[in-house]
């Protein structure tokens, strides 16, 4: 088979993915003249498909032929799609190629399931050391693991990629068993779990080091320096609530940087257990919000998702969503509060937070210094106090404060095609390509 | 009485004249900046008499220069005035925690125009394309140029990224107001070029609109998502942006042609030892996998 042939078939088996984050990795390039490539920081988009997803990493599959059978999965043994599989020297030759004209950051290489997960693991192990050991390459390499596969193979993985993945797919065993019938939670949860160790120990061993010698910059990391997943959305019934329990128990008990949600597509081959329906986009990007709020805000999944309503409302991003449910806390003064409850205002991100601290303990603030940094005062409006304003209480009280909110039809159109970055902390996750 | 600072618009030429007038107090009111490279006929530039010695020292906060390397790079005429203004203020007009407030209005003018600039040396790292134009005959390292038209002058300040990611190649990047170029040893920077000097396209272009084709799903089309982060204004020079009306034209058709797919069976699975393996040790659901026999490929 041709080369473009094996590359088309093998990039569209590899697109579900969501994740192309090509951040965090530890800092290392290529100044010594050898090899080629450099991390460190905030990755780069280096395009846009017209889906919005940034293009940041070449993300393709070893090979589409799989022994599972997941349904929401275009390359399950029960689809008719055809098939194809790279050598490890064609995906080298291509990342090398793509990176040097400055097309990507780096690979996100995954494989499909062929023969056994160790034997799977190995072939994707293969491109990993190809890169790093023969043409020393110091781009992003991210490698999706199989939990099956064995410790040591995933500890192999680990010194090669900057990131190591897994994917949970979805968020209980009840539905996996009826959706992708191979899979399993409770290995997928401790391969995680053994990730993390090796993580650990690793920062622990970078740290020891530094104490004694001062490590040239230039070489690879010793193992990768994050680890991330994937959950399906829509494919099943859970709620929202189930959801993001599950995403706040990896990212305290296993430490992940991100949980990614990939509400789910209609794919070419559907399947007889999940017939096609639209992507639920609106519902991937408040799941987005929310798992924000979760990590950065200080906020609990209690709080985002009351038990008697377990789904995050639609129309409203969910820190608003909140306030609504919350009116006691405000009107919150801009000019006293502490971090944490100007965290909680609707309409301010952490970015904001950050400067009005700042900028406060110089003068007391107004509405105009506020729309200086860009917030947008009428969303902050009911919830604060400053210098120069202080809401009606009538306003909270209003049981219509909630209708002022909502978007007209027009917007909510708008919305669904381009979910606009509600806050600073959104804008930088669209812009590094993280969202 | 007014000074003219004639400088070329550059962050160390502004740097060394700001410092000079500071030295000797001139207020910003007192100085007219202005870019010599606009000039048609450079003004016999008349050594400026200052009134006051010149104060032994100037420091400000790091944060200040890298603000103003940013905003110098901007296109903006009144950026040299305003960001002067702003050094006298903070190192002699006792603002000291002018930095820390982003209301003021000095300030927030010169944050935007930071802004914006350190987005436009964003989108350079990002959409800059090299072009293989050959192979040193003496070292055996590809050659490689691109062509970049940037919105302010950043190719200074966007270098340092390709020479730390691609040291081991030589490469130029062209752009309308100056040149970039790395020889695997020493960067250099040359007058502008025009886009003719570069070459058009690489032999790579094709396969990377094959991913690019490939990568994309119809089935979520969000082109409003897209062109905030990929503006038209940058598509000239990308060689996949030649096939997005394309992709967005066909996404509907392709859609329906999924909706139209009749459902697939399942299919039973194959007697794989490994998949066996899976379904008969229900308490693996405890325990992590044994290690199964490794094979060769
Ligand atoms: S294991 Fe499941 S999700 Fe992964 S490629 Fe195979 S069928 Fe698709």
């Amino acid at each position: 088979m041709e080369l473009t042939r094996k590359l088309e078939i093998l990039a569209d088996a590899a697109k579900y993915d969501a994740s192309c984050a090509s951040s965090g990795a530890a800092r290392k390039d290529s100044r010594d003249g050898k090899g080629i490539g450099s991390t460190g920081g905030m990755g780069i988009c280096h395009s846009y498909t017209p889906d919005g997803r940034c293009v940041s990493l070449l993300k393709v599959l070893l090979t589409n032929a799989c022994l599972y059978d997941c349904h929401y999965c275009i390359n399950r043994r029960s689809s008719n799609v055809q098939r194809a599989r790279f050598t490890p020297e064609e995906v080298v030759q291509l990342t090398l190629d793509f990176y040097k004209r400055n097309y990507i950051e780096g690979l996100f290489l995954s494989s499909g399931i062929v023969r056994s997960a160790d034997f799977t693991m190995e072939q994707v192990i293969e491109v990993a050391r190809q890169l790093r050991e023969v043409h020393h390459f110091r781009g992003y390499i991210h490698l999706k693991t199989i939990p099956e596969a064995s410790q040591a193979l995933i500890d192999k993985a680990g010194r090669y990629a900057d990131r190591i993945s897994i994917n949970i797919e979805l968020p209980s065993q009840k539905s996996l068993d009826r959706l992708a019938p191979e899979k399993n939670l409770t290995n997928t949860m401790q391969a995680m779990h053994g990730i993390r160790q090796r993580i650990d120990e690793n920062v622990d061993a970078k740290k020891a080091a530094r104490q004694i010698v001062n490590r040239p910059r230039a070489k690879a990391p010793a193992f990768a320096t994050g680890q991330s997943t994937q959950m399906i959305v829509g494919a099943d019934d859970s709620t929202d609530a189930l959801v993001l329990h599950r995403a706040d128990e990896l990212y305290r008990d296993c430490r992940l940087r991100r949980v990614y949600y990939s509400g789910f597509s209609p794919i070419p081959e559907p399947s007889v257990l999940l017939p096609i329906k639209p992507p639920p986009l609106v519902r991937e990007h408040r799941l987005y919000q929310a798992d924000w709020l979760l990590r950065f805000y200080g906020f609990d999944v209690g709080e985002l998702l009351p038990k008697e309503d377990p789904n995050l409302d639609l129309d409203l991003d969910p820190k608003l969503a909140w306030a609504l449910r919350n009116r006691a806390v405000f009107p919150v003064d801009i000019n006293r509060a502490s971090q944490e409850l100007l965290w909680r205002i609707p309409g301010l991100g952490t970015v904001n937070v950050a400067r009005i601290l700042a900028a406060r303990r110089w003068a007391s603030l107004t509405l105009a210094d506020l729309q200086r940094m860009r917030v947008n005062l009428k969303k902050v409006m009911p919830f604060i106090i400053a210098a120069d304003h202080r809401p009606h209480i009538a306003q909270l009280e209003n049981a219509n404060l909630r209708q002022q909110f909502l978007p007209g039809p027009r917007q909510l159109e708008l919305n669904f095609n381009a979910p606009p970055p509600t806050t600073p902390a959104d804008a930088t996750m669209v812009l590094s390509g993280q969202l | 009485m007014t000074t003219t600072a004639q400088i070329q618009p550059t962050f160390e030429a502004w740097r060394s004249k700001a410092r000079e007038l500071l030295k000797h107090g001139v207020a910003p009111e007192n100085v007219d900046w202005v870019d010599a490279s606009q000039t048609a006929s450079l003004l016999a530039e008349v050594p400026a008499k200052y009134q006051i010695a010149p104060n032994a020292s100037v420091k400000v906060p790091a944060e200040f220069l890298r603000l103003a390397a940013n905003v110098c790079a901007h296109t903006d005429q009144r950026r040299f005035a305003i960001l002067y203004r702003l050094l006298h203020r903070l190192a002699l007009g006792g603002e000291k925690h002018l930095l820390a407030m982003p209301s003021d209005r000095d300030m927030h003018q010169c944050t935007m125009w930071a802004k914006a600039v350190s987005r436009d040396i964003h989108k350079m790292h990002a959409f800059v394309r090299f072009r293989l134009v050959g192979v040193n005959e003496q070292n055996g390292r590809e050659q490689f140029v691109a062509w970049f038209e940037p919105e302010y002058r950043i190719t200074r300040l966007a270098s340092p990224f390709f020479e730390k990611r691609f040291a081991s190649m030589e490469w130029s990047i062209l752009t309308p107001d100056e040149c970039a170029s790395w020889d695997g040893n020493k960067l250099t920077f040359m007058p502008g070029m025009s886009r003719h000097d570069a070459p058009a396209a690489d032999a790579h272009d094709d396969l990377w609109r094959t991913y690019y084709r490939s990568i994309f799903n119809p089935a979520r089309l969000k082109v409003q998502a897209m062109q905030s982060e990929m503006p038209m204004k940058y598509w000239k020079n990308l060689p996949e942006a030649e096939i997005i009306h394309d992709l967005i034209a066909s996404s509907d058709q392709r859609v329906r042609a999924m909706i139209a797919t009749p459902e697939r069976p399942v299919k039973p699975a194959p007697n794989n030892a490994y998949l066996n393996s899976l379904r008969n040790k229900p308490e693996k659901l405890t325990s992590p996998a044994p290690a199964s026999p490794v094979s060769s490929p």
